[in-house]
């Protein structure tokens, strides 16, 4: 692991041992952030690929009724009948913060106050199998929204756990071996002056002791 | 106030309007491609978008995968399940985890 480009001072050395201790309270939170991400995330993709199964087949159901209806009424008949639809859904959107990362929470609302009123024909014109299609759809619906707002939320999770992994694995590989190899490059080099400045100590001491008094050791 | 939009072939999406969904009729990716970016500009929330389109237009779909809006699902459509909602939730599990552990 390479040493930082730094002078081998005193003040480097503080600055390092602060910066590693900074890096691995980093580290701690956020492989923490990540275990517990990743620990939502599993519960909410289980609920995604369920609910997309469930949701999936009844999709195809609701899908057979519509084209039994398609073949049984004509074309122009059927278009009318869907044309101008009672209802009219719209969606408020808030947002809810797990673990720093937003995902939004649906919330529908209904034009007409009562939600069942949901067959914009009359029953005269129609087939059976539309009112069929049309409710199998209407009552996956709210499925359907929540498989939207937890597909969603698998998407952006997936992108942050991501992030965060590789934030962990930077800190863990590359930050704190560099800092440690650094500050003990930098205290071996301080250790090191040291000992040299005592050996060049001991020997000037003997220079001036054997000028005064020719003493030799 | 957002609104729900469905965009693919006829047969498929009919039934939505119905339900008071925004309803587009596109065959063409091209076209649906820029009708998808046209409406995550406005306010469309959650667009659905049948499978046999969204395979045709893959990187489009993707674009939208780490915005917060709108939300694009995939599903199926009247000629059949591909299978390709489900491998998109699973290349989010590739994606966080590494491999797809959840069966």
């Amino acid at each position: 692991m390479a040493v930082l480009n730094v002078n081998p001072t005193r003040m480097e050395l503080t600055n390092l041992k602060r910066k590693l201790v900074t890096a691995r309270r980093g580290h701690k939170l956020l492989k923490d952030k990540r275990d517990e991400l990743m620990r939502r995330f599993l519960d909410l993709v289980r609920e995604n690929k369920a609910l997309r199964i469930q949701v999936e087949q009844n999709l195809k159901e609701a899908n057979a009724h519509m084209s039994v209806a398609r073949s049984v009424m004509n074309d122009k008949a059927l278009d009318v009948a869907l044309m101008l639809s009672t209802q009219e859904m719209s969606l408020d959107i808030s947002e809810k913060n797990v673990m720093s990362v937003m995902i939004p929470v649906f919330n529908t609302k209904f034009k007409t106050a009562d939600e069942n009123d949901k067959y914009s024909y009359g029953f005269a014109a129609t087939s059976t199998d539309l009112d069929a299609a049309v409710g199998a759809l209407s009552d996956i619906f709210p499925r359907l929204l929540r498989l939207a707002e937890v597909e969603k939320s698998c998407q952006l999770m997936a992108a942050e756990i991501e992030k965060t992994r590789r934030r962990v694995n930077a800190l863990e590989h590359v930050m704190i071996p560099q800092y440690e190899e650094t500050i003990k490059y930098i205290t071996m080099k301080l250790d090191e002056s040291e000992r040299s400045t005592t050996t060049r100590l001991m020997k000037v001491k003997d220079m001036m002791l054997e000028q005064a008094h020719h003493y030799n050791n | 106030m957002y609104r729900i939009a469905a965009i693919g072939d006829k047969d498929s999406i009919c039934g939505f309007a119905a339900l008071g969904i925004h309803t587009f009729t596109e065959d063409d990716p091209q076209e649906a491609a820029r009708k998808i970016r046209h409406m995550s500009e406005s306010d469309y929330g959650v667009i659905f978008i049948t499978e046999k389109l969204a395979a045709q237009i893959p990187g489009e779909i993707d674009r939208f995968r780490e915005q917060p809006l709108p939300s694009i699902v995939l599903i199926p459509g009247v000629s059949g399940n591909t299978g390709a909602g489900m491998a998109n939730v699973s290349k989010s599990v590739e994606q966080a985890v590494g491999s797809d552990i959840v069966g």
